[in-house]
């Protein structure tokens, strides 16, 4: 038997690629999400290299240089109530701001996808009980939940985390579930299932491929949410305590300066909301990359 | 249909339920014990047994939450530890200064979000709508309780013209709509409706774009329908999903007011949160979130109806 | 097309020597007996009962060892429901299903034995692979899950490739999304024919192609069967490309089968006014056989509600009160040809045929 071949463009000479490398492609182009992905960066790397790049101490302070202006000699970008240098402090306060931020998301992430996945392969009973638990958590808006559980809980860090976790759970759930659902009625999986694989096999290979991307995403978009819920947290007196350096906590002791030094006053919310808006900017980037029908 | 809301009722009842265990558990969440915040300090052992059994504390779990269950039913939501007064009351008055101001600022956020969302769908890949699509960036990106700080920078410390904080000019503890209570909900209401409008933005947006890249527009504008016709025609379309998701806004700001209230000192239900987990006022903390997550329910529970109302692609056997 | 009967000796005879055969050359490969699956009967608080689908209801038939079995029907027949019931991908409500002889699922035949027997090519959407897999990794993947090593698994989906005209040079590696349809659906038999089955359902396998690919994917069927001496199961509501491939036919009406017989008796004599109104319907090439009359009239009912007595004599041009009353089983009228109509018994007291 000939082999039987159609008419084909002339192999093309790049090698082939996959999903990844395509989104990775389409979204070097997007100039809005680079942008924002090069502010991220520089955020991030600023919080972790803080001790090398800081110009002063965090922590010391000067009872005669309070609340200087922006440009003060000694201080770029002034002092706050206690007299220590903002810049230094907003570039600590990127750490803590970034880790409260972001760790809920992480943890939500494995644990809501797992039980979103896990609920949506499965289906039934198994489904359904555990849809109605997480609606159950869907009932109350995000921030009561956050702040009714951090009230509960205590201030302190670990406590906020744990708050933020449990408020993002049910809707990584939600989408994980969803998305599963749709997949796990492909012709491809039920093709895997006729070809004898248990469920473990198909998870792993056909099912968590495709589904962990379209999650991700949408975590991805939780993150900047999750930064203004936390600095709120702060703001409010419960999560961040003083004397450590959170943007959140930072707008709340600055705000008996709005009145002298409102320049000074402002700046922990600037950057709350630059690194929040970047973080949007990029997830919806990458939304768009991945979005691309072939 | 009535049928269906019958349906949708008794879907929400174990919600519901699901919802009063929660806020009655979070309580039992905090570390220590739940008596050593009503208690003296230097009550005896004696007394904090006698306080521990008037409040019921010494009975297993599931049994305190039926008797709590059972008051709340009945409109019993305990008192307030540092007032003294019932809890309901003092909620009840909370509640109806936040719901003012939320459903200003929802208001203000539609209105706006309606027409950003609109002019964006309609110009699609425009100048227009790439300045409409940044707005509404903004909107869901801005820390709102930094907006509102820097609102009263500028309207306030700045410039003068609008009061910093409160409801009213004696301080009081009601806003009533008459010009000299209009000054100050205004800054807090224009700041707490920047969510709302981003996300209305967005959404409608999206459906406008949708409708219009339909066939049927096509269809219709092909029959020589003008584009007032096919803006009411688009409008019908938009009109359901639109509103449901200008409820369910409603709902959030009710639920999320706590910062926007604390920066403007505005005595809603979210002022009096604070308050009470900084005074671990127990009853009412319980009975706040009880109030606000009931109600978020309740409005969920009117959109879904509503939206199947005005909606007849869902259809209802 | 259909081998020359001392062809199909030789072929069942040379199918009976392989390794796997169990029943030996007179067992079919396949056969069928009241297999029942309805769906539905849901009672929900406050809802209504939903309505039971009874999608197959009651089916019989053999498929022999080498042979084509086709079957046709309408939307809503029940012919895909058949075959995911055959694969054991849902489960039937009632009924027998022996392969070479044995009960699947029993202890001469478990379930895993029965899935490297038995294997379905699906319609080619573009949901039928998985985007994120190269061609090589789809084919491999059904061996590799019956314990062949990753190297082993890969040259074995190489060589598949290669057999059904796809270069494993400039295949292997590609996605579904960089490949045409005609080629996805190439994958899809390869991907298939990597558990080395017997038996190879093909639900609606060329449905999606364009003409001339549809053309090549047939025959390049047609040799892979004669090569790897396969049965088919052969699905499609397009009558014409059912004609081409198979030996036997099977038209499926409402869940039942209104006829069963070789494929040429069924063509140019059916006995089902079922069958009849199918083939009339076709179009035809030629100007001088105008349809001029709708052969058949009504929409196709639903398998919810279906018609008492013969399921068809709502839309038959033949009916009889008779017809209303009474299910006609269906009757043999020679050659291995079954019809379930009235009609086609002798003494069932159609008035037709008593005038006749």
């Amino acid at each position: 038997m000939a082999a039987i071949a159609e008419p084909l463009a002339p192999a093309p000479a790049r090698t082939s690629h996959g999903y990844w490398s395509g989104v990775a492609m389409r979204l070097t182009r997007d100039p809005v999400a680079m942008v924002a992905l090069a502010i991220i960066l520089a955020i991030v790397l600023a919080a972790i290299f803080a001790p090398l790049i800081a110009p002063a101490e965090p922590f010391r302070g000067s009872m005669i240089r309070r609340l200087k202006p922006i440009g003060f000699p000694g201080y770029p970008l002034g002092s706050d109530e206690l007299g220590r240098d903002m810049l230094t402090r907003l570039i600590y306060g990127g750490r803590l701001s970034l880790f409260i931020g972001v760790t809920p998301v992480l943890c939500a992430f494995m644990i809501g996808a797992s039980i979103g996945i896990f609920a949506g392969y499965l289906g039934g009973w198994i489904n359904t009980l555990l849809m109605r638990i997480v609606d159950v958590f869907f009932a109350f808006p995000s921030v009561l939940l956050a702040i009714a559980l951090s009230g509960a809980l205590g201030a302190g860090i670990l406590n906020s985390i744990v708050s933020l976790t449990i408020v993002f759970v049910p809707q990584i759930a939600r989408v994980a579930e969803s998305v599963t659902t749709q997949i796990r009625s492909r012709d491809y999986v039920e093709a895997a299932r006729v070809s004898g694989a248990g469920a473990f096999t198909i998870v792993r290979v056909h099912v968590l491929g495709n589904v962990l991307g379209p999650i991700f995403v949408y975590a991805t978009g939780l993150i900047s949410v999750s930064m203004i819920l936390a600095s709120g947290l702060s703001f409010l007196g419960l999560g961040v305590k003083p004397p450590e350096a959170e943007w959140g906590l930072m707008l709340n002791t600055l705000r008996t300066a709005i009145y002298t030094q409102p320049m000074v006053a402002a700046l922990p919310g600037m950057m709350i909301f630059l690194t929040s808006i970047s973080f949007n900017l990029f997830s919806d980037g990458l939304r768009s990359a991945m979005e691309v029908k072939q | 249909m009535l049928l269906y809301i019958l349906r949708r009722i008794l879907y929400v009842t174990p919600v519901a339920l699901g919802v009063s265990v929660i806020c009655f558990l979070l309580v039992h969440l905090a570390p220590g014990d739940p008596l050593t915040a009503v208690m003296p300090i230097d009550a005896t052992a004696q007394q904090q047994a006698e306080m521990r059994q008037a409040y019921g504390f010494d009975r297993p779990l599931p049994v305190q939450y039926g008797i709590w269950l059972w008051k709340v039913l009945r409109g019993d939501l305990g008192h307030s530890i540092a007032t003294g007064r019932p809890v309901l009351s003092e909620v009840s008055r909370a509640v109806g200064n936040s719901l003012i101001l939320a459903s200003v600022a929802t208001l203000i956020g539609f209105t706006f979000g309606t027409f950003f969302g609109f002019v964006a769908g309609y110009f699609r890949d425009s100048p227009l709508d790439k300045a409409a699509s940044a707005l509404s960036v903004f909107g869901v990106s801005v820390p709102h309780y930094w907006l509102g700080i820097v609102m009263v920078i500028i309207f306030s410390a700045q410039l003068g013209w609008l009061p910093p904080t409160g409801a009213g000019p004696d301080g009081s503890g009601n806003w009533r709509p008459d010009a000299e209570h209009l000054r100050y909900i205004i800054l807090p209401a224009v700041t707490m409706s920047v969510i709302p409008m981003g996300i209305i933005a967005r959404t409608v947006r999206a459906l406008v774009a949708d409708i219009l890249g339909q066939e049927f527009v096509q269809a219709l504008r092909a029959k020589g329908l003008g584009e007032w016709g096919v803006f009411k025609h688009v409008v019908t379309n938009a009109a359901p999903t639109a509103l449901a998701v200008m409820g369910l806004q409603l709902g959030y700001l009710l639920g999320g007011s706590i910062l926007i209230e604390t920066v403007f000192a505005w005595p809603g239900s979210g002022f009096l949160l604070n308050a009470a987990i900084f005074q671990r006022d127990l009853p009412l903390l319980q009975g706040t979130i009880l109030v606000l997550a009931m109600f978020f329910v309740m409005l969920n529970l009117i959109v879904d109806v509503l939206q199947t109302v005005l909606d007849p692609r869902i259809q209802r056997a | 097309m259909s081998l020359s009967q001392s062809g199909i000796q030789d072929g069942v005879a040379a199918l009976a020597a392989d390794p796997r055969d169990r029943g030996g050359a007179g067992t079919p490969l396949l056969r069928v007996r009241g297999l029942i699956k309805h769906f539905g009967r849901k009672r929900g608080l406050l809802a209504k009962a939903s309505p039971v689908v009874r999608a197959v209801d009651g089916v019989d038939f053999d498929v022999a060892k080498g042979e084509t079995l086709g079957i046709v029907g309408e939307s809503g027949c029940g012919k895909s429901t058949t075959a995911r019931l055959i694969m054991q991908i849902i489960a039937p409500d009632l009924g027998e299903i022996l392969f070479d002889g044995e009960a699947v699922g029993s202890v001469a035949l478990d379930l895993t034995q029965f899935r490297k027997q038995v294997q379905m090519v699906f319609q080619d959407s573009y949901a039928s692979l998985n985007p994120r897999l190269t061609v090589e990794d789809t084919v491999a993947f059904g061996p590799r899950v019956h314990g062949l090593r990753r190297r082993a698994a890969i040259a074995r989906a190489h060589d598949l490739l290669d057999r059904v005209g796809l270069e494993p040079a400039r295949f292997a590696g590609r996605y579904p999304h960089e490949i045409s349809g005609g080629q996805r659906q190439r994958v899809n038999i390869a991907r298939a024919l990597a558990l080395e089955p017997r038996l190879l359902i093909l639900d609606e396998a060329v449905s999606a192609l364009d003409k001339s690919v549809e053309a090549q994917v047939l025959n390049l069927l047609l040799d892979l069967k004669d090569e790897f001496g396969l049965t088919f199961i052969f699905i499609s509501h397009d009558l014409n490309v059912v004609r081409f491939m198979s030996d036997r036919v099977m038209v499926m009406y409402l869940g039942k089968v209104a006829e069963v017989g070789p494929s040429e008796a069924i063509f140019s004599r059916p006995r089902h006014p079922y069958t009849e109104a199918l083939l009339a319907s076709m179009p035809s090439m030629d100007p001088d056989k105008r349809t001029e009359e709708a052969p058949i009239s009504g929409d196709p009912p639903n398998p919810i509600n279906p018609p008492a007595g013969c399921r068809f004599h709502t839309r038959c041009k033949m009916v009889a009160t008779l017809c209303a009353h009474a299910e006609p089983p269906p009757h043999h009228v020679g050659g291995g040809h079954l019809a379930a109509c009235h009609l086609a018994d002798p003494r069932s007291g159609h008035p037709r045929l008593v005038a006749a």
